[in-house]
């Protein structure tokens, strides 16, 4: 009743080929985009941005990421965790070697960095596909992981290992920092994350998008309408690689504040595979979803069970593994397509609702 | 569709009711302390005493004396795993209730606190762990380390390997290796380690263990080869008892393996049965169930029964040590409770107690725990009071102290330490205060 497009014409080529066609999307799109700029920032409190927030933004934007290569391209990537230590370690390696330089500047000359770290170990991509290029992806995460902890020089020669971001300002706020409030965090982190999600957007359903669906789809029939399997292949792994890049060096500085290599293991490569499987391959509302799903029930489950239901902590953990692992196949056997493939599937029933016949 | 409405309602119910669970505010005369344990996952076979330790001293003050100077000891666990991603909820989670101390029993999770306690105006108490620069009190005011951190237990070893060998002058041409966890809290004694090697003129071996640790035949295939004089271990969690067992394996001499204070409990030792025997560990606080305090926890918190004691590990070493960090917690509330005249203190005035703490010998004696521990005291400048380590070791059945207290190279360390402190106060723009 209230989701339906009758009635709203198109009159130009601009309006056909808007991102968001139908009026009704528009309006919720910017309703939330406006309470996630002038409303949230406002909520008092730092649980809901350091638990939830925060966390659920930059594994958003990693999962966008991933998205790119897997989802679009549909090169398997298990890199994932060292590709967000590259962003992290070069933040690190920018902020202390050039204290005077914009904050906002290292993000994306983090995001660069890695996106080079992508490209060449992007380059087997070219020989192999599918599940052995996933395992070579995985030479990826260890190599990585292994370096930052064996070369002294990426943490400075501190004594443990550990890098740990100095207090930034940029533009008069402390961004960066344990004094930086978290509010003042949240709205750095959600500009970059509404921006490179506006990027992505534009890359996927134009030309760049469509030739690595077309390598994704086949990719000998791609070469042979034209499109060059190197260039391409290699543009999805540096793209997808710059915004890991960018997420691991929020991650770090934003969220974290001192990390060891110890959070970029595997798992995390996993989480966000995982997220990008759950919340729908090639679609970037999906990536948000799948973040949301990955990292926002453990928590959910742990205070209903702790707070709510008065377990101790340890038996809800292990209820909670259980819970999880069964939701996580259940949706997948409810909807293999993600979370995005369902609310899609809400919307078409929607415009229909409440007269189906 | 039912089953799937049913879950959607289920989470969003949950989704609107977390919020509101995670805000309950404490009562007037309640003391807040949240315990951050791992009962899951590859550490948890040394997280568990721990958490049993802090749970039952607190358990029993609230039962005999009705809390701690007439209010009441209040704490929440919360399950993390080891992970400092799910320690980070935890604590902005538990920081809601007004905590006035928190222990993180996780070297990521205090790096991470560190900076954030003077902001939150919560102390942190890393009892034996975490950032050994935290000791000067001049650039870490939120943070204490007492009663002796990796550092000084590492120049300890040394001392102790110097005295075995007949004088720290033997020393030279010895071979030492270290196998550690390949994380910020396995690398801590390393400099220490190196400086004392160019020192001595011992030969020192790094070897990691990548997390967490259940694979670890690579690594003691070097040993075979090196055949080192003496092993020295930085492990935790599932990684102890690998190594043990490897140790044993390959028949390296065990009482020339010695394990730093986090690899010294019952669970460490046991899998490995007859083959652990001799093998050494450094602590800093007695082993075994026999002082007052836990004949009292044994009547009052588990009602005579020591079956369901022994199960929850009442007596093992990390039982006591996390029962002997409730004593440290609930002793500088204590202090700031007088010093203040309140029955809740805040955080800021727990810190003021921890730096204020005088735990002498009677106080001990006191609450139960006589000769259980060396007396600490505290200052604004010193938050390790370089407290002295001994060495203990495994007889197949229980563990037996086999040294003196030795007393750390403070000389070696302390400059080490106040030249990190101030390398750190550098890089985050803190001006190191006064302690005159």
């Amino acid at each position: 009743m209230l989701y339906r497009e009758a009635g709203q014409f198109k009159a130009s080529y601009a309006a056909d080929q808007a991102i968001f066609p139908i009026t009704q999307d528009r309006v919720a799109v910017i309703a939330v985009l406006l309470i996630a700029y002038l409303g949230v920032p406002f909520i008092q409190g730092d649980y809901w941005f350091e638990a939830i927030l925060l966390p659920l933004l930059i594994f958003a934007l990693a999962a966008i990421g991933l998205n790119i290569l897997t989802g679009y391209c549909g090169q398997i990537s298990l890199g994932t965790g060292g590709f967000l230590a590259v962003g992290a370690y070069s933040t690190y390696k920018l902020m202390t070697a050039f204290p005077d330089l914009n904050i906002l500047l290292i993000f994306i000359l983090a995001g660069l960095i890695t996106a080079g770290v992508g490209i060449l170990f992007g380059l087997p991509s070219l020989r192999i596909k599918g599940f052995y290029l996933a395992v070579a992806t995985l030479a990826a995460q260890f190599f990585l992981v292994w370096l930052f902890n064996k070369v002294p020089w990426f943490y400075n020669y501190h004594p443990s290992g550990n890098i740990e971001a100095p207090p930034r300002e940029a533009f008069g706020f402390l961004i960066t920092g344990a004094e930086a409030t978290p509010q003042v965090r949240y709205v750095v982190i959600l500009i970059f994350v509404t921006l490179l999600t506006l990027a992505a957007k534009n890359l996927v359903r134009g030309r760049i998008g469509r030739s690595w669906m077309a390598i994704r789809d086949m990719d000998i029939a791609a070469e042979i309408i034209g499109i060059r399997p190197l260039q391409t292949k290699l543009l999805a792994f540096a793209i997808s690689s710059f915004y890991i890049g960018v997420a691991g060096a929020m991650m770090f500085s934003m969220w974290l504040g001192s990390v060891e290599t110890e959070a970029f293991q595997l798992f995390v490569s996993f989480d966000v595979l995982f997220m990008i499987i759950i919340g729908g391959l090639g679609s970037l509302l999906g990536s948000f979803l799948g973040a949301g799903f990955i990292l926002l029930l453990p928590i959910v489950l742990t205070n209903l069970f702790v707070g709510g239901l008065g377990f101790t902590a340890n038996f809800a953990k292990h209820v909670e593994f259980m819970l999880f692992g069964g939701l996580i196949i259940f949706f997948l056997i409810v909807e293999p397509h993600g979370l995005a493939r369902l609310w899609q599937i809400t919307k078409e029933k929607l415009r229909l609702w409440p007269f189906p016949h | 569709m039912s089953v799937r409405k049913l879950t959607l309602g289920l989470v969003s119910a949950a989704v609107l009711t977390a919020p509101i669970l995670a805000t309950k505010a404490q009562a007037a005369d309640e003391i807040f302390i949240p315990l951050l344990v791992y009962r899951s996952g590859a550490y948890a076979p040394n997280g568990i005493p721990i958490a049993n330790g802090f749970r039952d001293y607190f358990d029993l003050l609230n039962k005999r004396d009705g809390g701690v100077g007439g209010a009441k000891i209040v704490w929440e666990e919360c399950e993390f795993a080891y992970n400092t991603k799910v320690g980070v909820e935890c604590y902005e989670r538990l920081k809601a209730k007004k905590p006035v101390i928190v222990n993180p029993y996780s070297t990521g999770l205090t790096y991470k606190l560190i900076p954030k306690a003077p902001v939150d105006k919560v102390p942190i108490l890393s009892m034996g762990y975490g950032r050994t620069a935290a000791a000067d009190g001049r650039v870490f005011p939120w943070v204490f380390n007492f009663p002796t951190t990796y550092w000084s237990q590492a120049s300890a070893f040394v001392k102790y390997v110097g005295a075995q060998e007949g004088g720290m002058g033997k020393l030279k041409g010895k071979k030492i290796a270290l196998v550690y966890h390949n994380s910020a809290y396995g690398k801590e004694p390393i400099p220490t380690l190196q400086a004392l090697e160019k020192k001595h003129g011992f030969k020192l071996t790094l070897l990691a263990v990548d997390h967490p640790g259940q694979e670890q035949k690579a690594t003691w295939l070097q040993i075979r080869r090196l055949r080192p004089d003496w092993i020295f271990m930085w492990g935790w969690g599932v990684m102890n008892q690998v190594a043990i067992k490897e140790a044993a394996a390959i028949g390296y001499p065990m009482d020339h393996f010695i394990g730093v204070w986090w690899s010294g409990t019952e669970t460490d030792v046991v899998p490995a049965g007859a083959g652990a025997k001799g093998y050494k560990a450094g602590t800093f606080h007695g082993a075994g169930p026999g002082y007052k305090a836990h004949e009292d926890i044994l009547k009052l918190v588990y009602g005579g029964d020591v079956g369901k004691a022994q199960d929850n590990k009442w007596g093992e070493v990390l039982y006591n040590r996390g029962m002997m960090n409730a004593v440290y917690s609930i002793e500088a509330i204590r202090t700031a409770q007088k010093k203040f005249g309140v029955k809740v203190p805040t955080g800021e005035q727990v810190r003021w107690g921890l730096e204020n703490l005088d735990l002498t010998a009677a106080r001990l004696k006191e609450i139960g725990l006589d000769g259980f521990t060396k007396p600490v005291k505290v200052s604004c400048r010193d938050h390790e009071t370089a407290g002295p380590v001994m060495i203990q070791q495994w007889d197949g059945h229980q563990w037996e102290f086999v040294s003196d207290w030795i007393s750390p190279m403070t000389d070696v360390v302390r400059p080490m330490l106040e030249e990190a402190a101030a390398s750190y106060a550098k890089e985050n723009n803190i001006t190191p205060r006064s302690c005159n």
